[in-house]
Parts: structure tokens; sequence; C-alpha cells
């Protein structure tokens, strides 16, 4: 995936990289209000069309800079990959939220849970990888994120032993992974 | 077909009375957060499946259009319900709240 990623800033990074980028985050803005548009409207009839590619393209010119204010080429591999690590984070929400559904409903709820803050440092360094983390934390039953600042360190509440103990785990490192950043 | 969709209708129904039951069961706040928030994320990607299936029954433009946006609807709630967490635990961070403990059982 690297490679490639480098390949293609090698090649047409060149002439004039600062219009490239506007052009490009000006063209994914374009493309999203475009499909959004279509989707939810659902009429095809050509005035309607012609409406909504001048409307999007008047959007997209004023505020392309505003939903990508730096664009780079390493988003198109973090945007791969972050598709790829959907499928394991739903099954992983699945696995959990049947954990918290058997805790919930136990009949001597109270001593099976042992709600505690567990606190951890990580090296993540882009607020995307801190964001995403966080979510991806809160996400999965058991635990909660109650604190996450810009330097990595995160603030847990777990409800038992078992999820505090699970919980930088695996998430942590594929997390890094997406954002290509060392753990 | 109708049973698969019946299935998924049931499942989100029984998440969403467990979170509802958690909400009454556990004994702090923040606990009370953790069913509230989070059950609540599975059961709507399992209901609104069934009702996409079962919206698929004839495939048409219209009907696979609705059922995009239906998904919609899943994409914004798993975005939203964990800041919307994270934020209600925060707010009782600040306020000082000390959470609920094994040992400080009272009888």
């Amino acid at each position: 995936m690297t490679d490639i990623r480098n390949g293609v800033s090698n090649d047409v990074g060149k002439p004039s990289a600062t219009f490239l980028k506007s052009f490009f985050s000006f063209l994914i803005t374009f493309v999203l209000m475009l499909l959004c548009w279509l989707v939810l409207s659902g009429i095809f009839v050509p005035l309607i069309l012609f409406l909504a590619v001048i409307s999007c393209f008047l959007v997209a010119y004023f505020f392309s800079d505003l939903l990508f204010p730096s664009l780079e080429r390493a988003y198109i591999g973090i945007f791969f990959r972050f598709i790829g690590y959907l499928p394991w984070l739903i099954w992983q929400i699945i696995l959990a939220n049947f954990h918290v559904l058997y805790v919930t409903l136990h009949p001597r709820m109270k001593d099976l849970i042992d709600p505690q803050i567990i606190t951890f440092k990580t090296n993540l360094k882009s607020e995307m990888a801190i964001v995403t983390l966080a979510n991806s934390i809160t996400l999965t039953p058991g635990t909660i994120t109650v604190t996450a600042d810009s330097e990595g360190v995160f603030r847990v509440h777990a409800i038992d032993k078992a999820s505090a103990e699970g919980c930088p785990g695996d998430m942590l490192g594929k997390v890094a992974k997406i954002f290509g950043e060392n753990i | 077909m109708n049973i698969i969709v019946i299935a998924l209708l049931v499942f989100g129904l029984f998440f969403f009375l467990a979170g509802a039951i958690g909400i009454m069961r556990m004994p702090d706040f923040y606990s009370r957060l953790h069913p509230a928030g989070k059950l609540d994320t599975l059961a709507t990607l399992a209901m609104v499946m069934g009702l996409a299936l079962y919206n698929l029954n004839q495939i048409t433009l219209g009907t696979i259009l609705v059922s995009i946006k239906m998904f919609l609807i899943v994409f914004f709630v798993s975005l939203a319900s964990p800041t919307a967490t994270h934020t209600i635990v925060d707010a009782g961070m600040r306020a000082g709240l000390r959470h609920w403990t094994k040992k400080k059982k009272r009888g």
C-alpha cells in the first residue's frame, strides 16, 4: 500500500502541488455533495439534475477548504485501511454487546460488575487517530472513554475487570496501523 | 425472507429492552451509561437491517434509495452515540461525581 502511494505522489505531485491539492479537495467535496443529493432526492429529472450540479458546484467551490483543510495523499491509504478496520470493529461491537447484555440481565449483577477507571498512555500523535481510538473504545461496550487529550493519554471507565484488562489491547495496534503511527 | 426480517427486528427489540432495563438496574451514573449508550447501537443496526431487507422486497431504484437512507441513519447514530456518551461522562467528571466501586457497598 505504501509503495503505491509514494509512487503516485512522486509522479503527480510535482507540477504545482497546491493547485492540485485544492483541485482534488474541490473534486471530492463536489462528488460527495452530488452523491448526497442523488440519494436524498431520488428524482432523476434533467432539470433537477441540472440544479443539483449547479448547487453542488457552488457549495464545493466556496466550502471545499472547510471539509478538507489539508488534503494529503496519505489520506487515501488511511481511508482504505479504515474501511478494512470497520468489519473487525463491528464484530467487536457485537461480541462486547453480548457481554454487557449478560451483565445487565444477570440476577446478581452487582457482584459481577466492578466499575473502575483506568489510565493509559499511547504514542498516538494525530488528532484523527486519537478521536478514532476514543470513539472505538466507547463503541465497544464495557468501556467508555472519559478523557482523551492531545498527548495521547486516555482515561477509560470500565464496567468490569474483563473489559478493563482487554481495553487498549488489539484496538490500539489496529488504529495505529491505520494512521501509520508507531505505538 | 420474512423470517430473517422478523428475527432481526426481534433481536433489535430485545437489545433495546435490555438497554432500558440496564439503565434501571445499574448502580450509578457512569455504569448506567454503558447499556444506555451502546446496546442501542447494535439494536439500531439490527432493526434498520431488518427494515431495509423488508423494504427491498421488490427491488426498484426507489426502494434501494430508501434502504441507503436507512443505513445513513445507522451511520450517524454510531457517530453521534459515542460522542454524546463521552460528553455526558465528561460532564459528570467535571462536576466531581465519584464512580461507584465495590468497596463502598452500604448495607
